[in-house]
């Protein structure tokens, strides 16, 4: 199970980061959140695997008895997920607010905060 | 009452700006009182930060945890004399660029939500520097980073747009290679409370895992805090934001990523022996020169001290990356001295643009005739910032160089003096360009500065002058937070408290599938 999951990681990192590179923005955020899902994942497996334990407490007990699933990776992956998802809605947005004004979506043609025809070095000191 | 604000010292930071950011939030249509929320906040925050700083400065680390949970298991929140100092630095540079922002920021922009998202950021940054949870850091980071995407893209400009798409995406990503980072340490641990991590790393055989950890750490941080080969987004999008924002930026938001380099890896990873401190010494070398070349080259008052920031991080990376107490010193004075000046000098180019109407150094000029009283506040911060004696920069050039000499890094304290030269060299450049030359073209006269321009300008270079006259107290106080920073006993004990001990284990067997067992250890 862990080596799928592990596989599974590796397939999603492989997928964003191939997509990051891309100069498209569109496909550099999709790439973004598949990263970001990808290493929610890890978090998941890095809090170890384990089958029909759940985290209870009996009553009257501060302790569970035994060996228990570990409920802390996915309160973390939750708090993640959130985030992940606001910041992806939020870049979506500004994705297409540049795509609309600027008139691009490629990051090539994107040199507005540094333009390409700036002046040359210094000469005249 | 007193006793409770007292004891809750850490939390005010973040509880105050917090507060006001969502007071300014309800009252979305009403600038004027948005304002004066916003001044009453800043002014509380900075009340808190010295609150924070004279407790720990009296009673040692202090540190609180959320909800009753015992330390391991819940949020903590910890200063130290290093986090204490931040969060002072941020609350007095909160208020001196609230004050210039009454009279920079428009009214479109105060309609687009300046003042919470302001706050808001100012939540974010002191929440970072007073965590004491890796993942909790995380959750800061992230919420600095939207804050900071709302702020950039606040004027709605073309350039801002594009300025703010690469600066998301690229700190999206570095905020993602921390998280991946966190995993794997979770992995390899079983904990998050940076205080816990200190004591189970400095017992855990090395392995792959916490090397690769290490390494994403770096790099996670070296993006926000713009270390050498990865601080291009920087000067790509600072720019291009309203002054006001980008002096808050360029004070506090890249220092956020400093500190938090500085606390990983004073307080959890060894540097010596891991291959980390070789890696370091490079990139800081590099994030000094190529910062100060890229200077250089610009005519935009704006991009020149973009790219000096990223020199002058390089100077605290050095620091760290030589690990003696004397260089820890020197880089945790340097850090409080170059937020100050940094800031001020962009609110100085605030000022310079209000006079002339161009950030850009050849269409202005001749501001030494019409401005003197301008002219001479842009000294302070620019001569500090090359490190002329006998102000701020001078000492915390000292420092840092004394201790790189001492360390046996000769030519990395050859490559500060030479950058120092150079960081000269572009401060004269906007001395003569901006100030002294006379102005191209017909307009000979300067628009006058507003006094809520000056006034924060002139607070924050009687603070530099301060420290440059009598550095003495600073420099007695870095060394004391230096000192906890190199034995973080006294971080460890405040944090974990009885736990720390025996009491409730924490048994983690990574070679069973079996997850953490929590067990009550024998009495």
């Amino acid at each position: 199970m862990d080596v799928a999951i592990a596989l599974l990681v590796g397939a999603f990192m492989t997928l964003g980061i191939f997509l990051m590179l891309s100069r498209s923005v569109i496909r550099m955020l999709l790439g973004l959140a598949l990263l970001g899902n990808g290493i929610n994942l890890l978090i998941f497996v890095s809090g170890r695997l384990s089958r029909e334990a759940p985290p209870i407490v009996p009553p009257g007990a501060y302790v569970p008895e035994g060996a228990i699933a570990n409920p802390l990776p996915q309160a973390l992956i939750l708090t993640a997920i959130v985030i992940g998802f606001a910041m992806f809605a939020y870049l979506l947005i500004l994705g297409m607010r540049a795509y609309q004004s600027l008139d691009a979506d490629h990051t090539d043609t994107m040199r507005l905060a540094e333009p390409e025809d700036g002046p040359r070095p210094p000469l005249s000191y | 009452m007193i006793d409770f604000i007292i004891e809750h010292a850490v939390v005010w930071p973040v509880a105050v700006p917090i507060t006001a950011a969502a007071l300014a939030a309800m009252f979305w249509l009403r600038q004027d009182i948005q304002r004066l929320v916003s001044m009453v906040g800043l002014v509380l925050m900075l009340g808190a930060s010295l609150l924070l700083l004279v407790t720990v400065m009296q009673d040692g680390v202090q540190a609180r945890q959320f909800g009753s949970w015992a330390a391991p298991f819940g949020i903590s929140f910890a200063a130290d004399l290093l986090s204490a100092a931040m969060v002072m630095i941020t609350g007095v540079l909160a208020v001196a660029v609230g004050v210039f922002g009454l009279a920079d920021i428009r009214k479109r922009e105060e309609h687009s939500g300046f003042h919470p998202l302001f706050l808001g950021m100012l939540t974010s940054v002191n929440g970072a520097f007073l965590t004491g949870d890796i993942f909790n850091l995380y959750v800061w980071f992230e919420i600095m980073l939207i804050t900071a995407m709302g702020l950039l893209v606040l004027g709605k400009t073309r350039a801002q747009l594009d300025g703010t798409l690469k600066y998301a995406v690229l700190n999206l990503f570095s905020t993602l290679l921390f998280l991946l980072a966190v995993a794997i340490l979770y992995g390899a641990t079983g904990s998050l409370n940076m205080a816990d991590l200190s004591r189970i790393l400095a017992t855990t055989e090395p392995s792959a895992a916490l090397t690769l950890s290490a390494a994403l750490f770096l790099a996670g941080f070296g993006i926000k805090a713009g270390y050498f080969p990865l601080f291009f987004w920087l000067p790509a999008s600072y720019h291009t934001a309203s002054i006001t924002i980008s002096a808050i930026f360029a004070g506090l938001l890249t220092k956020v990523g400093v500190y938090a380099c500085f606390r990983v890896f004073t307080l959890m990873f060894e540097i010596e022996g891991s291959g980390l401190r070789e890696a370091m010494v490079v990139i800081a070398a590099g994030t000094m020169l190529f910062g100060v070349f890229g200077a250089a080259v610009q005519w935009d008052v704006r991009r020149i001290l973009s790219f000096h920031i990223v020199s002058q991080i390089g100077y605290m990376l050095l620091g760290l990356a030589i690990a003696t107490p004397l260089a820890i010193a020197g880089a945790v004075f340097y850090i409080v001295h170059h937020i100050i000046v940094k800031a001020n000098l962009f609110l100085v180019a605030g000022a310079i643009y209000r006079a002339t109407g161009t950030y850009d150094l050849r269409k202005s000029g001749g501001l030494m005739r019409t401005n003197p009283l301008l002219a001479a506040l842009f000294l302070i911060p620019a001569i500090s910032l090359a490190g002329l004696p006998p102000l701020s920069g001078f000492w915390a050039k000292f420092l840092v160089i004394d201790a790189s000499f001492q360390g046996g890094e000769n030519w990395l304290a050859a490559v500060a003096l030479f950058v120092g030269v150079l960081t000269l060299y572009s401060m004269s450049k906007i001395w003569i360009e901006a100030f002294w030359k006379a102005p191209p073209g017909v307009r000979q006269t300067a628009r006058p500065v507003p006094v809520l321009m000056l006034l924060p300008i002139a607070a924050l270079g009687a603070i530099t002058v301060t420290i440059g006259l009598s550095p003495e107290p600073f420099i007695q106080y870095a060394q004391a937070a230096a000192e906890t920073l190199v034995n973080p006993e006294a971080y460890i004990v405040a944090v974990l408290g009885e736990s720390a001990g025996p009491g409730v284990e924490i048994a983690f067997d990574p070679a069973t599938a079996s997850p953490i067992i929590i067990e009550e250890s024998v009495q």
